[in-house]
């Protein structure tokens, strides 16, 4: 009985409007009423508001504001995305070589596969990378393998030195910047700036882009809803405790004698693996994974997302990331009438990212609950009256209109 | 006196030229049966003759005489030059004077054959090689450099001791010695050449040399004749797959068998199912399917070809040579010599080179970075929107040079209007935004980084997403060019001088000027400077406005060698951050220092791996990673109170 603990209020309700949500779309999809493709974005959507949590729980929640996260997204993506390419492109080898006459020798198959991947970045031969990729469970353990492995060497070194602040930022993003200029080059075994495509196809399945797409969607909203469970219960207890007085105030906590390392450590390694999964979620859902989709600036998008949802709220990171991604795909789409003002008219394909940047900048200042603070309304929630002060003296640490009373 | 001596010499130089006019045309007559029916064997002292007459049309015969335009009219028997006229021929007499016009039909031309025009061609080259305009003997010498034979080498040796233009002499020695080290008879002359250029590192030398050591490999089961450079070691110098490729076009073997080959051949024998004995569905392997190729080959269906085991067999039966295509081993070991001693002078310059490149790199990086040095290391505000101050600057030298056609002159406005610009858009952010989020910086990273995006995509609508064009002065075009390695631009050169500037203007700005004292008090400790009378926010915005000024100067100097587009700033924000990083933050030496750490570091991995830039800037990234472990302060930490702790 202790779910229905008022601290647990949010989860119980967060989780209840998601199988609503995911009914809701389910049934409207069997009638025929949303379209697939609506149904893979609604899909994608919950994986963005999956690495969304985990961005809270890094930022919101440990006060590190990760910039490099999208990184993580990206590779489980790529992960997963070997096997699909590969285990489909077999399919395909297998199938001409079997018009051929002769039954295909093992060497035939793996030469016509690595033609058939490397061909457009002029190799002919699989990288070491691809070793695993024949295997589902390998390749799925590298989804949770190379990000974490990542996170845990990079955070090592980082917090070891005691990079903190904005200079952790910064070199989380130089971070995301080499790995995304490492995978644009051709050499790199994963094709170069072609990326990963045909990844919707699933190898061995015969059912429609219609059953998949809904297949997908009920994947990602399960591991939403899991990974909003499980992170829950982190920071509501003593785990989380430790966490928001790292982000407010590390060097208290290191005198009490908790391992602050330890701790920065291993959240940065599991939201890695959170995002990671998520990006392995997402892109066959998206289709197609190529370096730029880990630029530096979609680590900076998912920081934006929080940031408008409000941040140190679970809710509020999926509901940032949802709003904004739905409606930058909306306004994006090309389907929002212009406006003619005469003298110009705002075309807002165009003119999206700058009322976006407007906003969130608008949102830093004034309205730093984001999101969220509508919710801290309705239910009663007051800020601290802290004078103005910030909860604490790290860069990280939540100012007095964030913070709950 | 002196004009007199003039004059004396100018009539010396003069008077022979009517008497050499009639010279060429008394050869000729004197040689008449010769020339008109020539043996390569007797006609040589003829051409030398005429060759060597002095006479200005001596050229104009030899020429038509091998394009075949020396002619005989019918009529008279008499010899003229030919040109082609409308529907006949214009005719010149031998002594120059115009001879009217004639039918072909009326003419006879002479016909030498290719040994003899071979010859003339010959004596054309001295003849050009001493005309007496000093563009002629350029061009000819021009021509002989590139496509060099045998041929030129006389008359090149006979042209040199007639050469007054000391330049041109020193050319016309230069390319003899690289003719006589290519064609000379004399092995001994060939090594004297090769020796006498020490370590030049002349292209052309280069040119000359290679072609000398250059190398065939070929398959012989004994020593072969010639020039052998050196055994090949199978396996190790050369791959076993080339080593018995060389044998099957050498006949020596038959071809391997590709698997294409061989699925083909055995699908043609396929019968009931089996082939070669080997049922169908047992030919999922390679075993199988060499099995059955062999059953095939011993019954003789399908040709011999090698497997893999015959393959070596044959291989270990013969050895592999590198032969030189020169015959002459003297020549190829002094050449070899030379092409060591080049390859170390080259290696030389080409560092020296690379630490141009490396400077010049480092100032961009400089420039890139000063702005944030004084935002971000002076104030402590990070601000994303740098990079799009960088645009904004390339962006107002674009449009100054839309309005100001001289290319100089809309240069020098465009720097005081991009500062303008860019101190005037610095200042309003501050205002707005930056200022109610001092001691926040995370959030002032994710505010300025709204701005970023908000002004990226600003400057995408209404430029376009093209590149614009930002045109350099044409003094500033070309390169300073030491040799033929060693160059710079002269725009890179600019662009040092003008981080050079720079970095003096922000020392006396900081460390001898009122604002500077101000800026460094209110960094260091606000609430003390504002009890001493400084207004912190003025400062602050001053400060700001000067960051962001200078990133707008920079984008003007960046713009002219990068292509200007709304995401120009953007590739230069992350590198700007981790020069101001590496260096130490607050430390204007520090960003010099950063720079020209990163500057040169990138230049480095570039130069090991010219083809990938990707590379080197993945591997600078994390090498700056693993840096900033050792010294999380950058190079030069600030100590004590200036740290700001």
């Amino acid at each position: 009985m202790t779910l229905l603990q008022p601290r647990h209020r949010s989860a119980l309700i967060f989780i209840a409007c998601l199988a609503v949500f995911t009914i809701a779309v389910t049934i409207a999809a069997q009638f025929g009423l949303v379209s697939t493709s609506f149904v893979k974005t609604l899909g994608k959507t919950l994986c963005l508001c999956l690495a969304a949590l985990a961005m809270d729980l890094i930022w919101g929640y440990a006060g590190i504001l990760s910039l490099g996260h999208m990184a993580f997204f990206a590779l489980g993506g790529y992960m997963i995305g070997m096997w699909l390419m590969y285990a489909r492109t077999e399919e395909i080898v297998v199938a001409s070589l079997l018009n051929g006459g002769l039954p295909a020798t093992p060497e035939e198959i793996s030469q016509g596969i690595a033609t058939q991947i490397f061909g457009v970045v002029g190799a002919s031969d699989l990288p070491a990378i691809w070793s695993f990729a024949y295997s589902l469970p390998l390749q799925l353990a590298l989804v949770v393998l190379v990000p974490g492995v990542l996170a845990l060497v990079f955070g090592w070194l980082a917090f070891r030195s005691r990079v903190t602040g904005v200079y952790l930022s910064i070199l989380t993003q130089a971070m995301t910047l080499a790995l995304a200029l490492y995978l644009f080059q051709n050499d790199s075994g994963l094709r170069g700036n072609n990326g990963l495509s045909g990844l919707q196809n699933l190898p061995g399945v015969t059912a429609s882009q219609d059953a998949v797409s809904l297949w997908f969607f009920w994947a990602s909203a399960a591991a939403l809803a899991v990974a909003y469970l499980t992170l829950h219960a982190i920071v509501s207890g003593k785990f989380g405790s430790v966490i928001r007085a790292i982000r407010d105030d590390e060097a208290r906590v290191r005198f009490l004698g908790y391992s602050v390392e330890g701790y920065k450590l291993f959240v940065f390694t599991l939201t890695a693996v959170i995002c990671a999964l998520a990006g392995a979620l997402y892109y066959p859902q998206a289709g197609i994974i190529n370096p730029a989709e880990l630029a530096p600036i979609a680590s900076i998008y998912l920081a934006v997302w929080v940031a408008i949802g409000g941040r140190g709220r679970l809710y509020g990171a999926v509901i940032g990331a949802a709003i904004v991604s739905l409606l930058s795909s909306w306004f994006t789409g090309g389907r929002v009438p212009s406006i003619p003002l005469g003298f110009a008219t705002i075309n807002w394909v165009d003119w999206w990212l700058v009322l976006l940047g407007l906003t969130f900048v608008c949102v830093t200042l004034f309205a730093p609950k984001g999101i969220g603070g509508l919710f801290d309304r309705f239910a009663g929630v007051h800020a601290p009256d802290r004078k103005g002060a910030p909860l604490g003296p790290d860069q990280g640490s939540l100012m007095e209109q964030e913070a709950k009373e | 006196m002196r004009l007199t001596a003039l004059l004396v010499a100018a009539l010396c130089w003069l008077a022979p030229l009517p008497s050499l006019a009639q010279e060429a045309a008394r050869i000729v007559a004197e040689n008449r049966a010769q020339i008109e029916k020539p043996s390569r064997q007797t006609i040589g002292p003829v051409i030398a003759e005429l060759a060597g007459s002095g006479d200005a049309m001596a050229d104009d015969i030899l020429s038509a005489w091998a394009d075949r335009r020396l002619v005989i009219r019918k009529s008279d028997g008499a010899m003229f030059v030919a040109a082609a006229e409308g529907e006949g021929l214009a005719l010149t007499a031998l002594d120059g004077t115009p001879a009217g016009t004639a039918a072909s039909g009326d003419l006879t031309e002479l016909k030498p054959n290719a040994g003899v025009r071979r010859l003339i061609a010959t004596a054309l080259v001295q003849f050009t090689l001493s005309d007496p305009d000093p563009s002629q003997r350029q061009a000819a010498l021009a021509s002989i450099a590139q496509d060099p034979t045998a041929d030129a080498l006389e008359p090149l040796r006979a042209a040199i001791a007639t050469e007054t233009d000391p330049a041109l002499k020193a050319r016309k020695q230069r390319l003899e010695r690289l003719l006589t080290l290519r064609f000379d008879p004399s092995s001994a002359a060939r090594v004297a050449a090769i020796d006498s250029f020490g370590a030049d590192i002349g292209l052309d030398l280069r040119g000359a040399l290679n072609p000398l050591v250059a190398t065939t490999r070929i398959a012989s089961a004994t020593p072969p004749e010639g020039n052998v450079a050196r055994e090949l070691r199978l396996g190790t110098d050369i791959p076993e797959d080339e080593a018995y490729a060389l044998l099957v076009a050498a006949n020596l073997a038959p071809a391997r068998l590709t698997l294409e080959e061989q699925r083909a051949a055995l699908l043609a024998n396929l019968q009931d199912g089996m082939v070669g004995g080997v049922p169908l569905a047992e030919l999922d392997s390679q075993a199988a399917r060499d099995r059955a190729y062999t059953a095939l080959e011993a019954s003789g269906a399908v040709p011999v070809a090698a497997t893999d085991g015959e393959a070596r067999a044959v291989l270990a039966t013969v050895k592999f040579y590198e032969v030189h295509a020169e015959p002459d081993p003297a020549v190829t070991s002094a050449a070899q010599a030379a092409l060591d001693r080049i390859g170390t002078a080259v290696g030389v310059m080409q560092t020296a080179d690379l630490g141009l490149d490396a400077l010049s790199l480092a100032s961009i990086y400089f420039l890139a970075a000063i702005g944030l040095a004084i935002t971000f290391g002076v104030m402590g505000v990070i601000n994303m929107a740098h990079g799009e101050f960088i645009t904004i600057g390339a962006y107002t030298g674009f449009v100054v040079q839309l309005f100001v056609p001289d290319l100089t002159l809309s240069i020098l406005i465009a720097l005081p209007l991009a500062f303008a610009v860019t101190f005037g858009g610095g200042v309003a952010m501050e205002r707005l935004v930056i200022r109610h989020l001092y001691k926040r910086p995370l959030e002032t990273l994710l505010a300025t980084f709204g701005i970023s995006i908000a002004l990226q995509q600003i400057l995408k609508n209404v430029f376009g997403t093209q590149a614009r064009p930002l045109t350099s002065p044409a003094w500033l075009d070309g390169a300073w060019v030491l040799n033929d390695v060693v160059s710079i631009s002269y725009i890179r050169i600019a662009i040092f001088v003008l981080a050079l500037v720079f970095l003096a203007f922000f020392l006396w700005l900081m460390k001898r000027t009122r604002l500077g004292l101000e800026v460094r008090a209110v960094t260091q400790n606000p609430t003390m400077a504002a009890s001493m009378g400084i207004n912190p926010d003025r400062i602050n915005m001053l400060t700001f406005g000067l960051g962001s000024g200078i990133a707008g100067i920079a984008g003007v100097a960046i713009g002219l060698f990068a292509k200007v587009t709304s995401e120009l700033g953007t590739d230069y924000i992350v590198q700007s951050f981790m020069t101001v990083v590496v260096g130490g933050v607050g430390s204007i030496w520090g960003t010099l220092a950063g720079a020209t750490m990163i500057g040169s570091f990138q230049k480095v991995i570039e130069f090991f791996n010219p083809s990938n830039t990707l590379a080197a800037q993945t591997y600078m990234i994390l090498f700056i990673i693993l840096f900033i472990q050792f010294r999380p302060r950058g190079i030069i930490a600030l100590r004590g109170r200036a740290a700001g702790d």
